[in-house]
């Protein structure tokens, strides 16, 4: 079988998404957000400006709050991802994703994902963080429905309420 | 226009030796890549000339901090974390880390690099004016050896630095002598997170019997590249700080520095601006913070 142009050049690459390992066919330099979009169809990842001002391509890598469209995917082997499918990954809500839920932490849903990897990520490292310190956890994400407040009050909650599970 | 990542060749050599022998032997053909937050926004505007990256992410020789008696050995590619969570460079180098701390947001800061931004040679890179007044020297290395440079020198022109195409800096030093000085960042821009600085000032100062015994002053955004404000320096030291001479330093400031208008600010804001901070600045040095 002959190789369409698209296909040149690619290569065969194992990732480890969500615990799982999965094989893709990418050129090194796809960002990591297209591969997880596009070729392992996890679209919870979401694309806002492209350029690392906004925070909706959030993903964790080795536990690591980045944005996986500054990441090549190539930089991307060996390290362990996690998107947002991979939180409530046996259908049960985490107590983060229920405060956001209680508190209206989220609206049109573009920022969310990226606003609860961030925020899992600030609660790992400080599990009752205080307002400001949660203003800067999530400071990479920009949200335009909510105004701020009901996601910093999700965090804050779900904070009080142990966080992490 | 979006990139075509089928047009790029990706190496990983994962070793120094490695990366090293890749820039030699192609000298200019590679560029490397490390957290990639200034190269891929460049990539995905299909603006990036390079077509064949190395990555040097997470080189273990690139991601360390050493400590000596006179100076820390900053790894170029510790990340804006790294610094911020090193609890030495916390403690005496404050406007680095006060720097780091408002660079873009933390997942910008888990991969950018203090090494990228010496590189990309932005005259708004957040970190370069606390480097120019802690007095930093970069090592470069490449298959030819390692040579040491003042950082004042490696950045000649706009966005054009010292580096030859077959070398990488290896780390950041900086001298381990300005923990008694009185210290202030300042960052002007539409927000801390994510934006660009309008402009940026790092300052260290130090009194003795009232008089200014050392001020080192830098300012980022205000010139083709981050620029020492020596004249201003040389101005203020030696003397009391008074109503005068914060007057006579608010005009060495404004005729050192060479604001442009863009998409950030003016000239005419940045120019006031200046003015404002380092006499705020010399104010509070003089109102007693020998120490932060």
């Amino acid at each position: 079988m002959s190789e369409s142009p698209q296909e040149r050049g690619k290569g065969e690459i194992i990732l480890t998404v969500n615990g799982k390992l999965v094989g893709v066919r990418a050129h090194a330099m796809e960002r990591l957000l297209d591969v997880l979009r596009h070729d392992l169809g996890l679209t919870g990842t979401k694309e806002g400006c492209g350029e690392g001002e906004c925070g909706a391509c959030a993903i964790l890598l080795d536990g690591v709050l980045v944005n996986s469209c500054l990441i090549p995917v190539f930089q991307a082997i060996g390290a362990d991802i996690v998107t947002i499918e991979g939180l409530a990954a046996d259908g049960r809500l985490r107590v983060l994703q229920r405060a956001f839920l209680e508190c209206g932490g989220a609206q049109c849903g573009i920022c969310t994902p990226g606003m609860i990897l961030a925020a899992f990520h600030l609660l790992s490292k400080k599990p009752q963080p205080t307002l400001e310190e949660v203003r800067e956890g999530l400071s990479g994400n920009l949200c335009r429905c909510t105004g701020y407040m009901q996601i910093f009050e999700a965090v804050a909650e779900a904070g009080r309420r142990g966080g992490m599970t | 226009m979006r990139a075509d990542p089928s047009e790029y060749e990706f190496a990983t050599p994962g070793t120094m030796r490695g990366v090293l022998s890749l820039l030699a032997q192609d000298p200019g053909e590679w560029l490397p890549i490390a957290g990639g937050t200034d190269l891929m926004v460049q990539f995905s505007a299909g603006i990036l000339r390079a077509r064949k990256l190395v990555s040097i992410w997470n080189l273990p020789e690139l991601r360390r901090i050493e400590k000596f008696p006179e100076e820390i050995q900053i790894g170029a590619g510790c990340t804006y974390t790294d610094l911020r969570a090193h609890e030495a460079v916390n403690r005496e180098f404050t406007l680095l880390t006060s720097a780091a701390s408002w660079t873009g947001g933390i997942a910008n800061q888990n991969r950018g690099t203090i090494g990228g931004n010496v590189v990309n040679a932005s005259p708004a890179g957040d970190s370069l004016p606390a480097l120019l007044v802690y007095g930093a020297e970069l090592l470069l290395v490449s298959v030819r050896g390692e040579r040491r440079v003042p950082y004042r020198t490696f950045h000649i022109h706009y966005r054009k630095t010292q580096l030859e195409p077959d070398e990488l800096i290896r780390a950041i030093c900086l001298p381990r002598r300005f923990s008694e000085y009185y210290a202030q960042a300042r960052k002007v821009g539409a927000r801390n997170a994510q934006a660009i600085a309008k402009l940026c000032l790092a300052a260290l100062g130090r009194l003795e019997d009232g008089v200014v015994a050392d001020i080192r002053l830098a300012m980022g955004s205000v010139a083709p590249v981050p620029l020492r404000l020596t004249e201003t320096e040389q101005i203020v030291k030696g003397r009391r700080i008074e109503p005068t001479l914060v007057r006579l330093a608010r005009m060495a400031v404004a005729s050192e520095i060479r604001p442009i208008d863009d998409m950030r600010s003016t000239a005419r804001y940045r120019a006031a601006v200046a003015a404002n901070l380092v006499a705020r600045f010399l104010e509070q040095l003089s109102a007693g913070g020998n120490k932060a």
